[in-house]
This record gives structure tokens, C-alpha cells and sequence, in this order.
């Protein structure tokens, strides 16, 4: 084995030994804790007046039976639910197409004093799972295209 | 010496390259048939779903390619064989542009989904730094001009980026994230799994072409930056060509 390949074995451990260690302190390191993506209800509800003012991203399911939609003036109110705490929530602008019951969604905004989330921007997170639509049942795509960009009918 | 020796081109490989070429657009084109016109719309997001039949092979490639580059960076540091840092160089390009359409094709897919284009959360923020890291190697690679340095360099530089890959694969698991986690054959309805499988076969035998076509090319800059300084007859028709 001449010197050069000596010299390049041992680069290659330790890159190897960078890596490797630079994919234990992000997978079980104490980063998965402090990088938070958003707060859940219950999170939300234990800042207490700490979550008032500050920018933040609240992520939960769509309450069933509480979204309100003035198609008018385009004000949106419903509740978040992690399963434990609900918080209402309330937004100006139109709900992307996938907004439903039941659905998950993640706010971005802030806590206001009169106890609702005060929404700037709205996204609609969906989960894994792709299914054909039930027996006889058509999708209308006309519909889903026409939603888009006036939610006023969605739903 | 081993080390100096550039691997000659190899006829045979580009006519392999060829015959994976044709076979992959074959199966691609099947793919996208049964994607487009086959398959059933989505039951809430209808149609824009159709792009999960590229979105998903070509994320499944795009690691399949980094891996590749990893594996090729570690058998050069180890061996000292040029073919290793010629298939470098091909699969860090081909790594860095599926992971540039991943990112393009879930932009489109993201915005009548989740309403926005693109939001920093831990699957799109890491893939955008394993992205960025592996154009950065393709920059190393560009900018240092000595060979032997270029592949040592650019090898340790792709073994520890690496690590950015299973981060990836990882952050929807790890951490609350916006994107979904990975499906599984059971969370996808059985008349979607067959051409997502056909299309991830087509990309894989497209890339194994295009890595094989392009490690080729890379053999032969090698060849001609490797050769022995030329004898003065000839110093001025090889001058100039690099």
C-alpha cells in the first residue's frame, strides 16, 4: 500500500467518523427537542400570556362543526384540536381547497387577549394516505379548480 | 503508478448506458400512461395528485443517486482508482438535479395542497441543506483545477454531506413537520401503487444510464488531464484542450 493510499484511508475514516457523528448528535442529541416546528393546542394553552404577542406556529386538527366561512368579507373562524385543549382560531383570506372537518392544519400568528389565535397565514398539512374515491363516487374537478380561487362555494 | 493511471472510456458501458436508457423511457412512458389516464384521482386532492407519480420516484432516485456518490467516495479514498472519482462526479450531478426537481415538483404539488409554495419546515429545511451541500461539492469540484486534489477534496466533502441524506429520509419521523411521512403500500390505494412502482424503475434505469453516460465523460477529461506532459512536437496541438 503505497503512502498516498495510506494517507486517503485515513480521510476516509474520518470523514466517515464526521458523519457519522454529525448524524447521532442530530438523531438522538438533545436537537429534536429544541427544534420545534409548531406548538399543538395543549403547548399553546401551557405559554399562557407568553403566547401573546409572539410569532407562532400552531398545528391541530380542524374542530368538526366549527368552521365559519362569511364568504363576503372572507373571515374564517374555527377551533383547533390536539385531542386535549381547543383553541379557536380566526384568519382573513381564503382557505386553500383542502380545508375541511376534521383535517390538519398549521396557523402561523399570534395569541391575542381575547383568546383566540389571530391567523396570517393558513396552511393545510394532509397525511399519508392516497385513495381512489368511493364506489360511485365522482370526483368534480371543475369544482376542485373553481374552489381554488373562490372558496365561497367550498364546502 | 496505480494512482496515475486514468481508466481508459469504455465502449461497452456506453452501450449498456444505451440499452438502460431505452428501457427506463419504456417504462416511463408506461408509467405515465397508467399515472395520468389509469389511475384513479385522489379522493380529496383529485387530480394535482397525479404528481405523486414523479414526485416520490424522484425522491427515491435522488437518494438513490447521493448514495451512490457516497459509496463512490469512500471506494476512491480507499482504492485510489480514478473510475471511483469519475462516478463520483456523475452521481453528485445527477444527485443534486432530481433533488432540485424534488424540490420543484413539491412546490407545484404544495401550493393547491397546503395552499403555500414552500415553508420552512423540517423535511423541506433539510432537504434544501442537503441540496445546497452537494451543489456545494459540484463548486469544489469546479474551482479546483489540480485532479488529484479535486477527488480527495470533493470524496471527503460527499462522505460527511452524506449525512445529510438520512436527515432527510428522517426529519418527517423526528419532528412534527408539514409534510406527510412517508406512505407505505398499505396508505396507498393498490390502483396507485403500480405506476408509482413503474416509474420508479423507469427513473432508477434513467439514472443508472445517465451516471454511467456521464462517469464516461468524466473518464475523459481525466485522460487528458492525467496524460503525460506532451513531447514539444506535440505540445502545441494538445495545448489549450483540458
Amino acid at each position: 500500500m503505497s503512502t498516498e493510499t495510506r494517507r486517503t484511508r485515513i480521510f476516509a475514516v474520518a470523514a466517515l467518523a464526521i458523519a457519522g457523528a454529525a448524524f447521532a448528535l442530530i438523531a438522538v442529541g438533545g436537537l429534536g427537542e429544541n427544534l420545534v416546528y409548531y406548538w399543538g393546542p395543549t403547548e399553546l394553552r401551557e405559554a399562557g400570556d407568553r403566547a401573546i404577542g409572539a410569532t407562532i406556529r400552531l398545528g391541530g386538527q380542524v374542530v368538526p362543526g366549527t368552521i365559519q366561512f362569511d364568504p363576503k368579507t372572507t373571515h374564517l373562524s374555527f377551533e383547533v384540536t390536539d385531542g386535549r385543549e381547543r383553541v379557536p382560531v380566526r384568519s382573513v383570506g381564503v382557505p386553500p381547497q383542502m380545508f375541511r372537518e376534521g383535517i390538519g392544519v398549521i396557523v402561523e400568528g399570534t395569541m391575542t387577549r381575547e383568546g383566540h389565535f389571530a391567523s396570517e397565514r393558513l396552511m393545510v398539512s394532509h397525511g399519508n394516505e392516497y385513495r381512489a374515491p368511493k364506489e360511485g363516487e365522482r370526483v368534480d374537478v371543475e369544482a376542485l379548480i373553481r374552489n381554488a380561487d373562490s372558496p365561497a362555494e367550498a364546502r | 503508478m496505480e494512482i496515475a493511471s486514468a481508466p481508459p472510456v469504455s465502449p461497452r458501458a456506453v452501450r449498456g448506458a444505451l440499452v438502460a436508457l431505452g428501457v427506463g423511457i419504456l417504462l416511463l412512458a408506461v408509467g405515465w400512461y397508467q399515472g395520468l389516464f389509469v389511475a384513479p384521482p385522489e379522493h380529496y386532492m383529485g387530480e394535482v395528485q397525479r404528481i405523486m407519480y414523479v414526485h416520490v420516484p424522484t425522491a427515491w432516485n435522488a437518494m438513490l443517486a447521493l448514495s451512490f456518490a457516497f459509496l463512490s467516495a469512500l471506494a476512491f479514498l480507499w482504492k485510489n482508482d480514478w473510475r471511483w472519482d469519475a462516478r463520483l462526479e456523475a452521481a453528485v450531478e445527477m444527485g443534486v438535479l432530481l433533488s432540485f426537481l424534488l424540490c420543484v415538483q413539491g412546490a407545484i404539488w404544495a401550493k393547491p395542497t397546503w395552499g403555500v409554495w414552500w415553508d420552512w419546515d423540517p423535511r423541506l429545511t433539510t432537504t434544501a441543506v442537503m441540496l445546497v451541500a452537494f451543489v456545494g461539492i459540484l463548486a469544489l469540484r469546479h474551482l479546483v483545477d489540480d485532479p488529484r486534489k479535486r477527488a480527495v477534496w470533493s470524496s471527503v466533502a460527499t462522505v460527511i454531506s452524506y449525512a445529510s441524506v438520512p436527515i432527510v429520509y428522517f426529519s418527517v419521523r423526528w419532528w412534527n413537520s408539514l409534510h406527510q411521512v412517508q406512505s407505505t403500500p398499505q396508505t396507498v390505494d393498490s390502483a396507485m401503487v403500480t405506476p408509482l412502482r413503474i416509474n420508479a424503475f423507469g427513473m432508477l434505469f434513467v439514472l443508472i444510464a445517465f451516471v454511467t453516460l456521464r462517469s464516461q465523460i468524466a473518464r475523459r477529461r481525466l485522460a487528458a488531464e492525467l496524460a503525460p506532459p506532451p513531447a514539444a512536437s506535440t505540445a502545441l496541438a494538445a495545448g489549450g484542450e483540458r
